[in-house]
């Protein structure tokens, strides 16, 4: 850029032009924003190379996250950080950026788990102390999805169950979940082994699958005939033995629980990890021997089945054997009568040995049980809603055999089959009462009232007039009657002169009777001695008699 | 418009570390030395608009890094956190601490942005041998070199922090790499100042070297 010596006119003699030393000589002072170039892309390079995935975790709030400093910790190490925190787009969620470091990649599977870690108490526990100074933190535990994803669903909750741990998981279908919440205790033989891990509503919506964490080395007790059942609250039995009140532990009756035992002779092996069990509701349910299949049979009821509630039990000759599952109301429109449809499940098995003593036909299970009750009904077979309490009214659903039981038909084909029924006895009694009473109540009561009021003013009146007239005219005739019964006693009396001339007078007639036979004798054998007068040869005199009587005959 | 005559066309040069002036035999040496403190003598400072050029980008290059990258951690009951120079700014700002916000604001954003823009004003001006407002950037130099003294204060704040606080669990306070880039921007800007020759300013068309 410099010139110099560029005048050679002025210059009186030519010379050698100086060297200049800056043309074209690199100014060493370019390395400095060189180095910090290099520097910065050095950095850049290595911020790209080292950043880890972007991910998204959706909260239902951002409680105690701040973008740019709450951590995110696997295991209580971080790898990474909350960069953002927005609301999404309606505004019902919160969306929070999470920069990851790279070796986190791993933990961005599809089923991976990310919740907040902040103190919380509850009756299960505390948890998260060390968060009250540290401030919140978002905790990760990884999944086992081969796909990755970059944005999540954050869990509100803590997770019970964290990858890693020893122990399996088993699933629970069960009606509803009661009591039950994420992290309640599961028992066996009353030590906590394990809790809930989760629940959920099965897809139809009909009941709750609930999955429970067993730790090992219990995982093991669980066996294909495990039962669970649902140890919530207390159960309070009065029974013959007294009064009884069963719970597994405090913390139970108030977050509820599950517990679990094996038939003792069970000899199953441990069940895998997958297995589905059934919660039952309480322990006798859950260790009673499995029903088997089941039968509905549906029976009609001409009469109010006020007290019948859905769940009363269908017994058979005193045994449980099902219960009423429906109740509905049925209408006959020729009749224009209301009728009730009871829905009933039977379980044969629970019949236990008679079973196997029934003879069975052949056939499907539904012709089958079909045929046999209609065996059953020719026999009297008549479903019957009985009183179960007198005074709750609670009715039950009693099998009985009835043997004056009208004839019905059974229509095998009929589905679903439907058992006939009979009036219960009760019912019945009601019936005769409502009659009895309605005639009552038919009956003039007030005009009979009035009638007996009436009459027994006649009474009255009668009575005065017996008082002061009959009474005293009674009185004499008696009297007078016991005078005459007087005399008559002294004419009947043993002793008396008529009944000794009475005896004498009879004994007369005796005599007199005698003599005559003893004549007609005579006359019999000899009838001509009423022409020749008496024969000489006597007859044979009588011991004691002094009077010849005929021989063959003594007298009396 | 009369101007003074130069040094060049008296024939003279003028010491840059003791000021005396002496004969101007540079076209005939290239090369000459002070007579009294025996400093190299020089017209202008030599490639003063390529240094200053290169110290004023490498400092706007490790600007960047000194603001994305946090400058200072501070851990109280255990939740520490990193603060980058803006977003403690903001915080002092939000927590009504406006002086001290202003302070750090002006200390590390506007000071840095001025110098930045005032020198790259003046070396811009200067390649392209500009008259305009000869005077008024000649005032800017100026204050750049007076705000230089104080661009410090950012880092000296860290340092002395850093030192003080060091309560283990309770309260802690480190330094972070963002500090370093801080002071580097700082350093880079005040050699920049520093190899700006600022005669260049006057060094007009209408005059010959």
């Amino acid at each position: 850029m410099t010139q110099t010596g560029d005048t050679p006119d002025m210059v009186p003699e030519p010379r050698e032009p100086p060297v200049t030393h800056r043309r074209g000589r690199f100014s060493l002072v370019w390395l400095v924003p060189g180095i910090a170039v290099l520097i910065g892309v050095s950095m850049l390079v290595h911020a790209w190379l080292s950043s880890g995935p972007e991910i998204t975790v959706t909260f239902h709030t951002a409680t105690g996250l701040e973008a740019g400093k709450t951590p995110v910790k696997y295991k209580d190490v971080t790898v990474g950080a909350v960069s953002a925190i927005a609301l999404s787009a309606d505004g019902a969620q919160v969306i929070v950026t999470l920069s990851l470091v790279k070796s986190a990649l791993s933990l961005t599977r599809e089923d991976t788990r990310f919740w907040v870690v902040r103190p919380r108490i509850g009756i299960g526990g505390v948890s998260g102390i060390d968060t009250l100074f540290s401030g919140a933190y978002i905790a990760v535990d990884t999944g086992t999805a081969q796909q990755t994803s970059t944005a999540f669903t954050g869990l509100e909750t803590p997770p019970t169950v964290i990858g890693g741990m020893p122990g399996r998981s088993f699933t629970l279908h069960t009606d509803d979940l009661g009591s039950l919440d994420i992290g309640s205790p599961v028992y066996y033989r009353r030590i906590q082994v394990g809790r809930v891990a989760a629940y959920r509503l099965d897809v139809d919506g009909k009941s709750v699958g609930v999955e429970v964490f067993i730790d090992a080395p219990y995982d093991r007790f669980v066996t294909a005939d495990t039962r669970f059942w649902n140890a919530s609250g207390v159960d309070v039995s009065i029974g013959a033995d007294g009064f009884k009140l069963k719970t597994q532990s405090v913390a139970t009756i108030v977050a509820g629980g599950i517990a679990f035992a094996t038939p003792e002779s069970s000899q199953s092996e441990a069940a895998s990890g997958s297995t589905s069990f059934v919660l039952a509701k309480d322990q006798a349910t859950a260790m009673a021997p499995p029903d088997g299949p089941s039968q509905f049979v549906q029976l009609r009821f001409d009469q109010s089945l006020r007290g019948l509630t859905v769940g009363a039990p269908v017994e058979f000759s005193g045994l449980n054997i099902g219960q009423v599952i429906s109740r509905d109301l049925d209408y006959d429109q020729n009749q224009h009568h209301f009728s009730s449809l009871v829905g009933i499940v039977v379980y044969p098995q629970r019949l236990g040995r008679v079973l196997e003593k029934l003879r069975m036909p052949a056939g499907d299970a539904e012709q089958r049980s079909a045929e046999f009750l209609r065996g059953m009904v020719e026999h009297g077979l008549r479903a019957e809603a009985r009183s179960g309490n007198l005074l709750t009214g609670q009715l039950f659903i009693s099998l009985e055999f009835v043997s004056d039981a009208p004839k019905v038909t059974f229509d095998v084909s009929a589905r679903p089959l439907t058992l006939p029924t009979v009036n219960g006895s009760f019912d019945r009694l009601q019936e005769q009462v409502a009659n009895i009473v309605a005639k009552v109540e038919r009956l003039p009561l007030d005009a009979i009232g009035r009638h007996v009021d009436m009459a027994l003013v006649d009474l009255d009146k009668t009575f005065l007039q017996v008082n002061s007239r009959v009474l005293p005219e009674t009185a004499r005739t008696l009297l007078q009657a016991g005078q005459t019964f007087g005399a008559a006693k002294d004419l009947l009396a043993d002793d008396a002169p008529l009944q000794q001339k009475l005896g004498q007078t009879l004994q007369d007639v005796q005599r007199t009777a005698r003599s005559l036979r003893v004549l007609t004798d005579l006359l019999g054998t000899h009838p001509e001695s009423l022409l020749l007068g008496r024969p000489d040869d006597p007859a044979p005199a009588v011991p004691g008699s002094h009077k010849p009587v005929p021989a063959q005959e003594p007298l009396r | 418009m009369s101007l003074p005559p130069r040094a060049r066309q008296l024939g003279v040069v003028g010491c840059h570390a003791c000021g005396l002036v002496c004969e101007d035999k540079l076209d005939e040496t290239g090369h000459a030395d002070c007579p009294r403190c025996g400093a190299a003598l020089h017209r202008r400072r030599p490639d003063s608009l390529a240094r200053a050029g290169a110290f004023l980008l490498a400092g706007m290059i490790f600007y960047i890094p000194a603001n994305m990258l946090p400058v200072m951690y501070t851990s109280l009951l255990g939740s520490g956190s990193d603060n980058t120079i803006l977003r403690g700014v903001v915080e002092f700002w939000k927590a009504g601490s406006y002086g001290i916000a202003l302070v750090i604001f002006t200390a590390s954003v506007a000071v840095p942005c001025t110098k930045f823009l005032v020198l790259g004003l003046l070396l811009a001006t200067c390649r392209r041998r500009s008259r305009w407002a000869r005077r008024e950037r000649a005032r800017l130099y100026r204050l750049v070199e007076f705000v230089g003294y104080w661009s410090m204060l950012d880092v000296l704040v860290v340092a002395i922090v850093a030192a003080l606080v060091k309560f283990q669990a309770l309260s802690d306070i480190e330094p972070r790499l963002g500090i370093l880039f801080f002071g580097m921007v700082v350093i880079l800007t005040m050699l920049s100042a520093l190899s700006f020759d600022p005669r260049l300013i006057w060094d007009g068309d209408d005059t010959n070297r």
